[in-house]
């Protein structure tokens, strides 16, 4: 059990509800569930927990292909079949041949360690259910050399799912869960501001000002989150691109530039600017 | 108290299990959240919830219970449920009045106006709330309501009160309103995926290889096999033109999931039904057409045949020989509808109108009889169904 408690860091704003469920998860060492729409810093939070609370990380980035026992252990039967023809002493050791995953350097840890199992979702429909037991009890049999594995630590486990498949209840019963909202206006300038300190007032406001509008447009596929607002406001800063040409009172530059990096997908791009066309002959 | 709100999420369709609700009193009892209602409802919800879908059912069961009778009062009028709109209009008109109105379009405009009034009394209570698109969608259904179709967001600056964030109701659009994307539809889709590994053989068969190996007296023995590939066969038959005007996008992303997620895929177009020919281009459909029958012989009846349409017509287009709109068909439509359900066991229609409004419409009601009950709505659930459909044969009439 821990006493610290996470309160965000000088890069990563946490909304109350966000701390909230970090804490309980803490205190509770319970699995944390974490949904949300892409870019809006599901990864980072275990990073960020991880650097506030002084403790070790072990991401464990989940594939299609991926098995839930590629996170406790593989046996590498091809390795020792090789060694055995070629005569090495290595062989008799059943152990040299274990392989650990990342599940099991989470357990192994001297310090209560930060565990982040990143989109689960991606991995087959049956990952979650393999490691019930695993998360519940935090141990696990190793068959080959007939040992119990057994957390030193619970680990605080943060989990990221995209929502790409259903996830069993048996699993979520298990979790804590959490969706992180689009940020409103007033959190979106606290991130920018953490990440651009030295922004100029009306550059940001102009830039979020901006930044809404393209994610209203009405029928857009993918919207523009966070990270590509981050990324778009680099570009203006390294562009050096004043504020007035964000400002769309000036019908002629309604687009706003580089707007490639908010929108990303050529339908997207192309059903914005008729729409901002459109405005234009409006006005 | 707190049992009453368990019991009250569960009959309010929140999957709570004691679990959970066990995890959230360790946590109060751990002081996670203390002297602070927003703490107490963001706990709740973190342990209770495990989908966002559930967020609004959780807020509006928070909202009820921890506020207090003239609030809930207030809510329901601000809210205007679909399921109360119904039950007053079932006090309102008897079944054979309700019988009578034939058309679902008016029956439509009917709920609107209620609707409307409704919020017009509403506005005099708190004002600046705005309903943004009621989607067109029917919102009532017989048995299980969802509350779908009706999509009520607060437009404008929001004044928000701090302690009453449950109030707020901003998972609203994820109850249930999951937008049908192409990933979505290729999950679904995926379901009906049948592995078999056919090929050349250029992958390692691991344990093949070791016990080949262990029987060749521990000498090397390498084994391959052939790659698993998804073995499923399906034939999509869509309907173009006309009424489907309105579904185009759904039916767009259902063609690219489908076609992304099975090797053999093939694709014919139809205009409202199928008779004698169908088409693979549809700038050239009188020009380059398929007779139905050349299908009926080129395809195994190992093909999984999807029809998409919404079955909305005239019902002597289907009955009728000459019944169709664009052509004299010689025969009519139903029978070559039989002929194909003869050929293929595995065949669903899939239908973008919406669930509710089939029975009131003739054409539907006779599709849906003809693909014997396999006909299912465009919508996640209703592709679960139709997969779970496919994989069983139809019984034999």
């Amino acid at each position: 059990m821990s006493t610290s408690r996470f309160t965000g860091t000088d890069r990563y704003i946490a909304t109350d509800d966000l701390r909230m469920a970090v804490n309980a998860a803490v205190t509770l060492a319970r699995p944390l569930l974490i949904k949300g729409e892409p870019g809006t810093g599901k990864t980072q939070l275990a990073l960020e927990v991880a650097e506030a609370l002084g403790r070790p990380i072990f991401e464990w980035h989940v594939k299609s292909t991926s098995k839930a026992q590629q996170g406790l252990y593989e046996y590498d039967a091809v390795s020792r079949l090789r060694d055995s023809q070629l005569g090495d002493a290595r062989v008799a050791d059943i152990r040299n041949y274990i392989v650990r995953g990342k599940l099991w350097e989470a357990f192994e840890s001297e310090v209560q360690p930060v565990l982040l199992i990143d989109e689960i979702d991606k991995a087959d429909i049956e990952f979650p259910n393999d490691l019930l037991r695993e998360l519940d009890r935090m141990e696990f049999y190793v068959h080959e050399t007939r040992e119990l594995v057994r957390a030193r630590h619970r680990p605080i486990i943060i989990i990221t799912s995209n929502n790409e498949k259903e996830l069993p209840d048996a699993f979520l019963r298990r979790c804590f869960f959490h969706y992180i909202r689009f940020p409103d206006q007033e959190t979106m300038t606290k991130i920018v501001e953490v990440h651009y300190p030295n922004l100029k007032r009306e550059l940001l406001a102009e830039a979020l000002g901006a930044f809404y509008k393209v994610r209203e447009t009405p029928g857009l596929k993918k919207k523009p989150s966070t990270s590509e607002l981050l990324d778009w406001i680099k570009l203006l800063l390294a562009e050096d691109i004043p504020s007035e040409v964000l400002r769309s009172d000036d019908p002629k530059k309604a687009i706003p530039p580089l707007h490639g990096a908010l929108l990303k997908n050529e339908q997207d791009v192309h059903l914005f600017e008729q729409l901002v066309f459109l405005n234009r002959r409006v006005r | 108290m707190l049992v009453r709100f368990f019991f009250e999420l569960r009959s309010a369709g929140v999957p709570v299990s004691l679990t959970e609700f066990l995890s959230l009193l360790q946590a109060l009892e751990a002081r996670v959240a203390f002297c602070s209602a927003e703490e107490f409802y963001w706990l709740a919800r973190l342990a209770l919830v495990k989908d966002e879908r559930h967020f609004d059912r959780f807020d509006r069961v928070f909202a009820e219970h921890f506020a207090g009778a003239e609030r809930l009062f207030q809510k329901l009028v601000a809210e205007v449920p679909a399921e109360w709109l119904q039950s007053l209009a079932q006090r309102l008109f008897t079944e054979e009045e309700r019988a009578k109105v034939e058309s679902l379009g008016s029956w439509d405009k009917l709920l609107e106006t209620l609707r409307q009034r409704l919020e017009e009394q509403k506005e005099r209570h708190e004002g600046g709330n705005k309903w943004v698109g009621t989607g067109g969608t029917s919102p009532f259904g017989s048995g299980g309501y969802h509350p779908e179709g009706i999509r009520i967001g607060n437009a404008g600056a929001r004044q928000r009160r701090a302690v009453k964030v449950w109030e707020a109701r901003e998972y609203r659009n994820f109850d249930d309103q999951r937008e049908l994307g192409t990933r979505n539809l290729k999950m679904a889709l995926r379901r009906l995926r049948k592995f078999a590994r056919q090929g050349a053989a250029d992958e390692l068969d691991l344990d093949g290889t070791i016990d080949a190996t262990a029987r060749n007296a521990g000498w090397l023995d390498l084994k391959l096999r052939p790659e698993r590939r998804n073995a499923v066969k399906v034939l999509l038959l869509l309907d173009v033109g006309g009424s489907m005007e309105d579904h185009v996008r759904v039916c767009e992303e259902l063609f690219s999931a489908a076609r992304s997620e099975f090797r053999h895929l093939e694709y014919f177009y139809f205009h409202n039904f199928i008779y004698e020919n169908l088409w693979k281009d549809n700038r050239r459909r009188h020009s380059e057409r398929t007779r139905t029958f050349d299908l009926l012989r080129t395809f195994n009846p190992d093909y999984r045949v999807i029809f998409v349409g919404d079955a909305a017509m005239s019902p002597y287009e289907i009955v009728q020989p000459g019944g169709s709109v664009e052509h004299f068909n010689e025969e009519a439509g139903s029978l070559w509808m039989q002929r194909m359900s003869a050929h293929f066991p595995h065949l669903v229609w899939l239908n973008p109108e919406p669930e509710e409004r089939w029975e009131w419409t003739p054409s539907i009601r006779l599709t849906q009889e003809l693909v014997t009950g396999r006909m299912f709505p465009l919508t996640l659930d209703g592709l679960d169904r139709a997969t779970a459909a496919l994989r069983r044969k139809s019984l034999p009439k």
